[in-house]
């Protein structure tokens, strides 16, 4: 009763994926009936080609930086709602909300808050500050589509360590408490160890969202100033939709693919190694 | 104790804020018209409804709607069906051959789907599914399917087959089993799948912009984004689409909220 869905995989994951690699060895312009194997060229170019070392580069500080932002934003959150307090049940409710709205769509609410007659110079200009052009700076417009991303998606990172927290039995803070531990040594001891599955989930997770990051900057930047805030997913399209390079588009496709998957392989065998059992 | 939860609460406050301040600056920005120059802080005097009655009739919202709604719908039923019938049999018989072919249905959960933009349109193409409804219903099946048999086979496995034997020595037929006794357990864990599948396709932008090219064919975040890509267009009637578009799936959050947070849940345990 499997073959339905392994058909799917065959016709739209694996064939393609050899296709791509084919593809990426030709000069292919994505609609001429000709085209010619043109062999590592692709390869060797987009070794040298800046644009896509700026993309790989970004895509690497989307994955990292959000992830890292999630994990400690998330964790200090969770532990925050973890606590009995009024409030808490609505809190994680709207923290929640942003993570089911598209990113594209989130990303374009952002930039009513962004743009140079937005929200956020309105603030500068009433405590007398001259506007800003918040995106048209490559490191500000990086580090803003990181915020955007983490903020979006820290509901993910939230409810994860929320569940994670819960399922700590009270009795080992307990024990703790009787040996005399403090907040910190309790937290680093007991809550930080026991949640090592919990941390790993998440970071799996945010990671290979940041890494193949492509709606909010499609929103916000466009991918420029210039190739300045692409990531690798947006370069490709803009390489096969924007300028017709079809085999030099698929050559970035592997690279994609090959930078996602080595870091979720990663991710996993360090996860493997580092099971505690308590 | 009351006392000393105040911080706690001033701090919830905060975060939620921050993390619904663009929405509540769009919402403020779409009940305006487009010349109230006043901050987008501000609320207006008079609420100011034409942006929405423009967004519907330039945008064709209410064509993106139908378009998102059968796509959504469709692909989240075949991912459901074919989903439940693949991990049956790999989580019920255990032969090297269904380990592998386990292995290697989990493993496309790694494969991210942009990286085969290519050769992917290239096979849309081919297949004369370019800008069709079977044709992007057909890719986000493919791509959500695999997060699907993974939850069904958690799942699954943890039914006692002592409940499908009882059947079997009755004289049922194994798809009669499925039918009967597998797929009614299966209730909390489908409304996982639907949820998961139904916000990862109503959402979706990538795969919509290169695979529903023709206009008719558009989806709500294609219609959003087209009114953001028209320079000197009217930003005050995009707030006012974008708005509209995230109406449903926050009414459906807020009514079903425990299911959503499940999901996230049973997609994210090992």
């Amino acid at each position: 009763m499997y073959l339905p869905a392994l058909g799917l995989f065959l016709v739209f994951v694996v064939y393609p994926f050899f296709e791509g690699i084919r593809i990426a060895f030709t000069n292919w312009n994505g609609f001429s009936q000709h085209f010619k194997y043109v062999g590592l060229t692709n390869f060797s170019v987009l070794a040298g080609d800046r644009n896509v070392r700026t993309a790989l580069l970004n895509t690497l500080l989307y994955g990292f930086g959000s992830t890292f932002f999630q994990q400690v934003l998330g964790l200090a959150y969770a532990l925050l709602l973890n606590q009995e307090f009024k409030g808490r049940t609505v809190g994680r409710t709207i923290t929640y909300l942003p993570v089911l709205i598209s990113a594209v769509i989130m990303g374009y609410m952002w930039y009513f808050v962004l743009q140079y007659d937005g929200a956020l110079n309105d603030v500068i200009a009433l405590f007398g500050g001259k506007k800003v052009l918040w995106l048209s700076r490559a490191g500000t417009a990086i580090s803003l589509i990181v915020a955007i991303n983490t903020l979006q998606y820290l509901g993910v990172s939230m409810i994860i360590y929320l569940a994670g927290l819960q399922n700590i039995p009270q009795m080992y803070y307990e024990a703790a408490v009787l040996d005399g531990a403090g907040a910190w040594r309790r937290f680093r001891g007991v809550t930080l160890p026991l949640l090592y599955p919990a941390i790993l989930t998440s970071v799996t997770i945010n990671l290979i969202g940041g890494l193949k990051l492509f709606d909010v900057i499609r929103a916000l930047t466009g991918g420029g100033p210039g190739y300045a805030t692409h990531s690798l997913a947006t370069l490709l399209n803009a390489t096969y939709f924007g300028s017709q390079r079809a085999g030099y588009a698929a050559a970035i496709g592997v690279l994609l693919f090959v930078t996602i998957f080595a870091f979720t392989v990663l991710t996993q065998a360090v996860s493997r190694r580092r099971e505690i059992q308590y | 104790m009351k006392a000393r939860s105040g911080w706690k609460i001033a701090l919830t406050v905060l975060i939620s804020a921050v993390a619904i301040l663009p929405i509540y600056i769009t919402i403020i920005v779409s009940v305006k018209p487009q010349t109230d120059l006043s901050s987008f802080w501000v609320p207006p005097p008079a609420i100011f409804l034409d942006n929405f009655a423009g967004a519907f009739v330039i945008g064709r919202l209410a064509t993106a709607f139908m378009n998102t709604t059968i796509i959504t719908a469709g692909s989240a039923a075949l991912v459901v069906l074919l989903s439940a019938m693949a991990a049956y049999p790999l989580a019920r018989h255990r032969s090297r051959l269904n380990a592998a072919v386990t292995t290697f249905m989990l493993s496309i959960l790694m494969v991210p789907g942009l990286s085969l933009l290519v050769p992917l349109y290239v096979v849309l193409v081919k297949i004369r599914g370019i800008s069709t409804y079977w044709g992007i219903v057909l890719i986000h099946v493919t791509f959500n399917l695999p997060l699907a048999i993974f939850l069904y086979l958690n799942f699954i496995r943890a039914v006692p087959r002592d409940f499908d034997e009882a059947a079997l020595i009755d004289g049922s037929s194994v798809y009669a089993v499925f039918a009967r006794i597998i797929l009614p357990l299966l209730k909390p864990v489908t409304v996982s799948v639907i949820i998961l599948c139904g916000v990862a396709v109503w959402n979706d932008y990538q795969f919509s912009l290169y695979f529903l090219q023709s206009p008719p064919m558009r989806v709500i975040t294609l219609a959003i984004s087209s009114f953001f890509a028209v320079s000197g267009g009217n930003t005050h009637m995009a707030a006012a689409a974008a708005v509209v578009s995230i109406v449903p799936i926050t009414i459906l959050y807020v009514a079903l909220q425990k299911y959503f947070v499940q999901g996230v849940l049973d997609s994210a345990l090992k």
